[in-house]
This record gives structure tokens, C-alpha cells and sequence, in this order.
């Protein structure tokens, strides 16, 4: 499989597309309390990266299937919503568990990053099942680096999931990015038959998403009648986290976290 | 925003004519499915009964590509 790296101005644009994307995370998890709107935070969203010079990258994104194009400005999934929740009049409340997505485009450059927030009080699994999914991310960033096989990254983001008990999402997964969202090569969070044929070498200056999706009870996840939003099939929670990384020679350098405050994770 | 694999797991029910088979997926949808290039080349036997691993077509829904014999 072919992955051009992208040159060091190329990776600068990228990471200034990110910044917005790593401020929206870090302004609309600061937003999120019992009775907003899921809707409100995809204005605010709007608004901020507007103010940067960026375009929401998500709107207008066609189905990968053939379904009506993306309606929002980012994604909101709360609870058993795993990814690509349309934000609308849902009012969030104590004890959601809210994934936000966010995506920009400013001067033909992509980022894209996501975090699971934790709305007022929630029992101990659930916490750990959003702990999990971060350390799940972490652990990519940590091992991903220029010569390294996917498989070998992924393999072990899997074993971190599955030993806390948890289960990988397999349907969806992460991908290269660049001029667009979605570029060659598929980043699946886990090692599988398929997986082992398409694994590929990380080489320097490569700029991919790396995006951990981990559901509580049974990997299974659907889509619901909207279209976009995925569900788990159980109905129990799930957790989402995502960077814009580029490969380096000893590790990943993440272009997502907003340089003013860290949003952790 | 994550990307979809639009790759399903399935059992194959039916062997029709010219590489062609019916592949019930793991969501319960029934498909028409024909056999990848490569795995024709490497003489991949597939019978009623295997677990296959299927590529939608993005255009018809109905329509599909067995990748990986997996069971």
C-alpha cells in the first residue's frame, strides 16, 4: 500500500487546521452541563471555527454508503451513540456520557480529533470505560513511530481494551488524512485476519487519525434510522478518542491538542 | 470522524453459477456476492456453510465482493 508523507510545510498547515479543532474540543467540553442542547454546541462549534478562518470539515460529508450528507457541524454521541451523533434538540443530562467529534479544514488542510466527556456523576465502570479508551489512544501515540507495523500498534490498543474488559469497535476505524478527511490507509483499533493483509509500515511525515472505539458491553454497532448516528447493539455505553497525529522517528506527535490548554486524554 | 469499513462478516448459503454466491451478513441482509480477483487466482474454494468476509458495493447495497474466506 502506497502512503506518501507529507511535506514539513504541508504538516504546518495540518497542525494549524488542528489547533482550531483541538480549541473547539477544549471550549465545547467546558459547555457541557445538564440541559444544554446538543444543537448549542454545534453553533458554538460553528462560531469558533469561523473565527479561526476554518470550515467545518464534517458538514456536507457525502454517506460513505449512499445515505443524505452530513447534516451538522460536528458529531455529538451520547451514550450508547458510539460516533457521528447528529446534534439537535437532545438536551444533555447528569450522568451522560457525551463524545464529541470535531473536524476542520483551513487552507486545503485537514485535522480531526474527538473526546468523550463525562457530564455530572457516573458509576465506576463507565469511568473506567472512558479512562480506558484515552489509555487505548495514549498507547498509540506512544508506540506508533517511523518503522514500526500498524498491526504491532494496534495489537497492543487492543490488548488494553479487552484486558480491562471492554471491546473494540470493528466496523469503524481510523484513516489517513490530509488534503481530505478520509485518505488511504484504513487504522483499525484492532488486529484482525483482514487487518493482517492490510497492514501497513508507518513511515516518517505520515499524518493519519487514530481513533480508539470502545463499547462497554458487545463490540456490535449499528446504524440507526438517521442515517449516520452508530449505536452499540446492547444499548450500554461506549467511549470515543481521537487525535490528527503525524509519525516521527521516535514516536507520534499528536496535531489535535490545542497548544493553550491540554485537554488530556 | 470515524471511517466505515463497509467490509461485513457473513456465512455463504447458496453456490450459484459463474463464481457467483449468496452470502447471508452477519446483519441479517442477503447479498449477491462474487469472488475477488485474487482469491480466484489463488484457486480459494468457497462452499455453502463458509464464513466469508464481504466489500459492499457502495452503489448497490444488494451487491458485494467476497475478500477473505475467514472460517
Amino acid at each position: 500500500m502506497s502512503i506518501r508523507p507529507k511535506r514539513e510545510q504541508d504538516i504546518e498547515k495540518m497542525w494549524a487546521a488542528g489547533q482550531i479543532v483541538g480549541e473547539v474540543l477544549v471550549r465545547v467540553g467546558r459547555m457541557l452541563e445538564p440541559g444544554i442542547r446538543t444543537a448549542d454546541l454545534d453553533a458554538e462549534a460553528l462560531r469558533i471555527m469561523q473565527e479561526r478562518g476554518g470550515r467545518a470539515l464534517f458538514y456536507g460529508q457525502p454517506h460513505p454508503r449512499g445515505g443524505r450528507t452530513y447534516p451538522g457541524n460536528i458529531c455529538v454521541s451520547v451514550n450508547e451513540e458510539l460516533v457521528h451523533g447528529i446534534p439537535g434538540d437532545r438536551r444533555i443530562a447528569d450522568g451522560d456520557v457525551v463524545s464529541v467529534d470535531v473536524g476542520v479544514e483551513k487552507d486545503g488542510w485537514c485535522g480531526d480529533a474527538a473526546r468523550t466527556f463525562i457530564v455530572g456523576e457516573v458509576g465506576p465502570k463507565v469511568r473506567r470505560l472512558v479512562e480506558t479508551t484515552a489509555e487505548a489512544l495514549a498507547t498509540a501515540r506512544r508506540e506508533a513511530r517511523a518503522g514500526v507495523l500498524w498491526s504491532a500498534v494496534a495489537g497492543q490498543m487492543e490488548a488494553v481494551v479487552t484486558e480491562a474488559g471492554f471491546s473494540v469497535v470493528r466496523e469503524y476505524v481510523g484513516h489517513g488524512i490530509g488534503r481530505t478527511m478520509w485518505e488511504e490507509p484504513r487504522v483499525p483499533n484492532y488486529v484482525g485476519r483482514s487487518m493482517m493483509r492490510d497492514d501497513f509500515l508507518l513511515v516518517e511525515n505520515m499524518t493519519f487519525a487514530v481513533e480508539p472505539m470502545v463499547n462497554l458491553g458487545r463490540r456490535n454497532v449499528r446504524e440507526t434510522d438517521d442515517g449516520w448516528t452508530v449505536v452499540t447493539v446492547d444499548g450500554r455505553p461506549c467511549a470515543h478518542f481521537e487525535d490528527t497525529m503525524v509519525v516521527r522517528r521516535d514516536g507520534c506527535e499528536p496535531l489535535t491538542r490545542w497548544a493553550e490548554r491540554d485537554t488530556g486524554g | 470522524m470515524a471511517k466505515d469499513v463497509i467490509r461485513l462478516e457473513g456465512t455463504v448459503t447458496e453456490a450459484l453459477p459463474n463464481a457467483m454466491f449468496r452470502v447471508e451478513l452477519e446483519n441479517g441482509h442477503k447479498v449477491l456476492a462474487h469472488v475477488s480477483g485474487r482469491m480466484r487466482m489463488h484457486f480459494i474454494r468457497i462452499l455453502p456453510g463458509d464464513q466469508v468476509t464481504v466489500e459492499l458495493s457502495p452503489y448497490d447495497l444488494s451487491k458485494g465482493r467476497i475478500v477473505y474466506r475467514t472460517g
